[in-house]
């Protein structure tokens, strides 16, 4: 690891300044992904601004949206009586992401900020990797692509955005807050991500400095039924092979209306919106879930490694409908 | 503990050492360190509490798991100069006066190791576990210790061993 001087932020302005005027500072949080990457070689940041001290922790509803400051730690969120009530695909998701020990520590500004887990990325003896070194070529595309993929994947990039509480917060239009040095500004989630396109290195629309400090989530009518299905090689403390949230309205068996989300597949948290036009205002039935998720993954981009997917991603939207709205296959 | 060493600024003018006061087991340490020094190895070198194992020192077995505020966390993804002002427990800090912690005895009841590597791990983890009331059922006690590795095996005899803490109302 790289020396740096590390600095503990007391306030939310001088953390943004002493980050903002300084190219080689970062933001230290949670820091179970920075960590990680600092000691594979992967980040070498001069500074570390820890921003863990700073007051932006608190849950509080307002408005139809839980606004959630971005200190929140995963199994604080996931503990928020709301959340457990009226959010069950949020609470879903932050469970089947990493462990208790990790959730403890890793907190809801740095799950939307998380890095990829391609191994190509995370080992720089690897040469070629567009998103750490622009330019250098793709060694997943011909490489052990099991984890990789498949949507908003070119030959550039293939590597996935592995949270879960993304795919939630996607499907649910959260929206990011951001404050800057120039001040504070609000994105939709799915609008805060960069498809890699021929850049993967640019991976969101966040300038250097730029703080996030909460995450305003809009809570679900009354009578919304909800929920996070997680496919992966292990029961649990694994990443997704493939993931989905959805939530419903159905009224008098008709769907009122319709969220979906992908997790695993993405290269960002993969909004469903074909499938979501296909549910809204069809009868609830596993022959409409099956339509939704064929209409979802239409174009994909597969390497050998993740063919596999299309077949398993379309069979996790279908049963996490099924699940949620209770209709058996 | 007193160092008669100033911060070193590096190349760019920047210090790269940070004083550290935190509180570990009940007793006030003064840490002066490299800010790269993790938790785990500052519990290990500079505190030799070598209690806390380094497994893979990424995040992903466990066996460094101890408490900070009361919290389970992983020591190798945890830098030193973090904890400033916590309270940070590990397995030494477990066993009072009258001998080993309700969850200690009952991993060495139910035979809850073979090698022991991931043990004191798995016991921090399994404390915080009960105080979390996730003990519920073996299904539960399994999906809340995932994050903590055993390549031994001994996972049903863990269990066991913190089903029976559970039924008894220890925490």
């Amino acid at each position: 690891m790289q020396p740096f001087e590390y600095v503990r932020a007391d306030e939310a302005d001088a953390a943004i300044a002493l980050v903002g005027q300084d190219p080689d500072a970062q933001y230290l949080a949670g820091g179970t992904t920075q960590l990680d990457l600092m000691k594979d070689g992967v980040l070498e940041p001069g500074r570390l601004v820890d921003i863990t001290r700073l007051s932006l922790r608190a849950i509080t509803s307002a408005d139809g949206a839980l606004h959630v400051g971005a200190l929140t730690t995963m199994e604080e969120l996931a503990a928020d009586p709301t959340v457990a009530e009226r959010l069950p695909l949020v609470r879903e998701a932050l469970l089947a992401g990493a462990s208790p020990q990790l959730r403890n520590m890793a907190t809801i500004g740095g799950n939307v900020m998380q890095r990829t887990r391609c191994r190509y990325f995370r080992d720089p003896t690897v040469a070629a990797c567009n998103k750490r070194a622009p330019g250098s070529g793709c060694a997943a595309v011909t490489g052990a692509a099991r984890m990789h993929a498949i949507l908003g994947a070119t030959e550039h990039c293939i590597a996935v955005h592995a949270s879960d509480l993304c795919v939630s917060l996607a499907a649910l239009d959260a929206v990011v807050h951001i404050r800057g040095t120039r001040g504070e500004r609000s994105v939709p989630l799915t609008e805060f991500y960069v498809v890699p396109s021929k850049r993967p290195d640019i991976e969101n629309v966040l300038e250097h400095g730029e703080l996030i400090t909460a995450i305003e989530v809009p809570v679900l009518p009354v009578g919304a039924r909800s929920g996070y299905l997680k496919v992966r090689d292990r029961a649990s403390y694994e990443f997704a092979l493939t993931s989905a949230a959805a939530a419903l309205v159905i009224e008098d068996g008709t769907i009122a209306t319709a969220r979906v989300a992908l997790g695993g597949v993405g290269t960002i948290p993969w909004r469903a919106r074909e499938a979501e036009s296909i549910l809204t205002g069809a009868t609830a039935s596993s022959d409409a879930f099956r339509s939704a998720a064929e209409a979802t993954i239409q174009e994909s981009f597969t390497v050998p490694g993740t063919a596999f997917k299309v077949e398993l991603a379309k069979r996790t939207i279908t049963r996490v409908l099924q699940t949620i709205s209770g209709i058996q296959p | 503990m007193s160092h008669p060493t100033r911060p070193r600024p590096d190349a760019a003018g920047r210090s790269t050492v940070v004083d550290v006061t935190a509180r570990v087991n009940g007793n006030t340490c003064r840490l002066r360190l490299d800010s790269r020094v993790t938790l785990l190895d500052a519990l290990r070198d500079a505190l030799d509490l070598t209690g806390t194992k380094k497994g893979c020192d990424q995040g992903a077995c466990g066996t460094c798991t101890v408490l900070v505020d009361g919290k389970r966390v992983l020591a190798c993804l945890t830098l030193a100069a973090q904890c400033e002002g916590r309270e940070v427990t590990t397995v030494e800090g477990l066993a009072g006066d009258g001998g080993l912690h309700p969850v200690q005895e009952a991993f060495i009841r139910h035979d809850g190791f073979q090698c022991g590597y991931c043990t004191p791990g798995q016991i921090m983890s399994a404390v915080a576990l009960l105080g979390e009331g996730r003990a519920g059922s073996d299904e539960e006690i399994r999906e809340f210790m995932s994050g903590n590795l055993c390549r031994c095996g001994a996972y049903p005899n863990i269990v066991a061993a913190i089903r029976e803490v559970a039924g008894s109302g220890s925490k």
